[in-house]
């Protein structure tokens, strides 16, 4: 089924509610989908659990959504920034439950989600804090940690562009975490530059195949 | 017949960065660590024809970006604006990570806080109480290459060794690393033995008496 094009970034999120796990793309400020994140905040949805790389930087997005307690879980990789005073402060107080997870970790976790795959042995971790408490295997010689997938209601995503259908094309390193986001949440929500009709996207270039993308939204680009 | 040789001097952070540079193989695949690790890219020479892979999704990384080159969604994994090389390609995170994990990578370089004599590598967190934790990429980093280089200070402040008998830091990767590059010397980790390819500024004696693993003369 063709994805719904939202008439806005507040109509666009306006199924999440309270308690859902959602996926919120980006690396630093590349691809961070920061109208959706916005739209999240405004749409009062609270008790959230959040998979981001991070824990939100400055005074925006993200870290908005923790300053006012609205996360109460989040599965990251790297919270502590210079600038994640707001995650640091919940953090502290005791206000906010810390998932962390190495990043290629995090990735594959995410990626076998909307893979289908029910968990698997990765090296990274073993014989580290990260590991404790996991099931664990040698094999050939090798340690490795059992890491399982991390599955989600609904995905915040930022692309270039989306055609009609939902393919996606990415710009640069702002692809990051979007295309396996895309993959594991139940309902993915794209924030885009254009949408452009089906066949105005060349196949060969399309990262995420429409069947993976729900709702999209156009904003217009600054580029 | 010894491949050992020593400077009387010390090294200067260029001159380390400068020695990795030079070791790195000609058409290898790298990734360089935030901090000392990304001043190895300045010792880079073209005909080198070295890769760079940055963990946030891009092989071919060129300079930073100056200027008008700044381009928010072409970063590095420090965040830092970068360029892309011609023959750059761009990928997402669990590919980036595949081919770090699955030893596509010649070298990645790392900072540490410490490193074992068996090569355990600690460079994530101090452990220290009220110490927020942060992984980032670094264990995935730390065993994905099939290299893992360390560049760092051989003394803490206080003049401890950060070479190290057992790891008092929590552990980021278990035997990975497999050759250091201080300030005061060069080591190269096999089997669990050390050995001692340069030392800069102090005889192989003395730099026997400050570290608590035995040295061998490479």
């Amino acid at each position: 089924m063709a994805p719904r094009i939202a008439t806005s970034a507040a109509d666009a999120v306006a199924e999440i509610k309270d308690g859902s796990t959602v996926l919120i793309g980006g690396f630093g400020n590349a691809g961070q989908p920061m109208e959706l994140i916005d739209a999240l905040m405004e749409c009062g949805a609270n008790e959230l659990t959040v998979v981001n790389n991070n824990a939100g930087q400055a005074d925006a997005g993200l870290a908005l959504l923790i300053k006012e307690r609205r996360v109460k879980k989040i599965i990251c990789s790297f919270p502590r920034q210079s600038d994640s005073w707001h995650f640091d402060e919940a953090y502290r107080a005791g206000e906010i439950e810390l998932e962390l997870v190495p990043q290629g970790n995090l990735a594959e976790r995410i990626r076998a989600a909307g893979a289908g795959i029910g968990g698997f042995f990765t090296p990274t971790g073993y014989g580290t804090l990260l590991a404790e408490g996991k099931e664990t295997r040698v094999i050939d010689g090798k340690g490795y940690v059992l890491e399982t997938p991390i599955n989600a209601d609904f995905a915040l995503i930022k692309a270039l562009k989306a055609d009609t259908l939902g393919n996606l094309v990415y710009r640069k390193t702002a692809r990051n975490f979007g295309p396996i986001m895309a993959t594991a949440a139940k309902q993915a929500i794209v924030q885009v530059d254009e949408v452009v009709q089906a066949g105005g996207l060349d196949p060969e270039n399309v990262i995420t195949p429409g069947i993976y993308v729900d709702t999209v939204v156009a904003l217009g680009g600054t580029k | 017949m010894s491949n050992y040789s020593s400077t009387e001097e010390k090294l200067s952070r260029d001159e380390m960065a400068q020695r990795v540079a030079a070791d790195i193989p000609a058409g290898a695949f790298v990734n360089l660590g935030i901090g000392q690790p990304t001043n190895v890219s300045n010792f880079l020479t073209g005909e080198q024809g070295v890769t760079l892979h940055t963990e946030n999704g891009m092989l071919g990384m060129g300079p930073v970006a100056t200027g008008e080159d700044v381009d928010e969604d072409l970063i590095n994994a420090g965040k830092i604006p970068v360029t892309e090389l011609p023959g750059a390609s761009f990928f997402h995170h669990a590919d980036s990570f595949a081919m770090m994990r699955g030893g596509h990578l010649d070298v990645c370089v790392l900072g540490a806080f410490q490193v074992s004599g068996a090569g355990d590598l600690a460079n994530w967190h101090t452990g220290a109480e009220g110490a927020i934790p942060a992984v980032g990429g670094a264990m995935d980093l730390a065993i994905g290459a099939k290299q893992t280089w360390v560049m760092m200070s051989l003394f803490t402040k206080t003049g401890e060794s950060k070479l190290v008998e057992a790891l008092s830091y929590p552990v980021t990767g278990l035997g990975c690393v497999s050759r250091i590059y201080t300030e005061v010397a060069i080591f190269e980790l096999l089997d669990s033995k050390v050995f001692v390819r340069s030392s800069h500024g102090l005889s192989f004696e003395e730099l026997q008496a400050k570290v608590p693993v035995e040295l061998i003369k490479a």
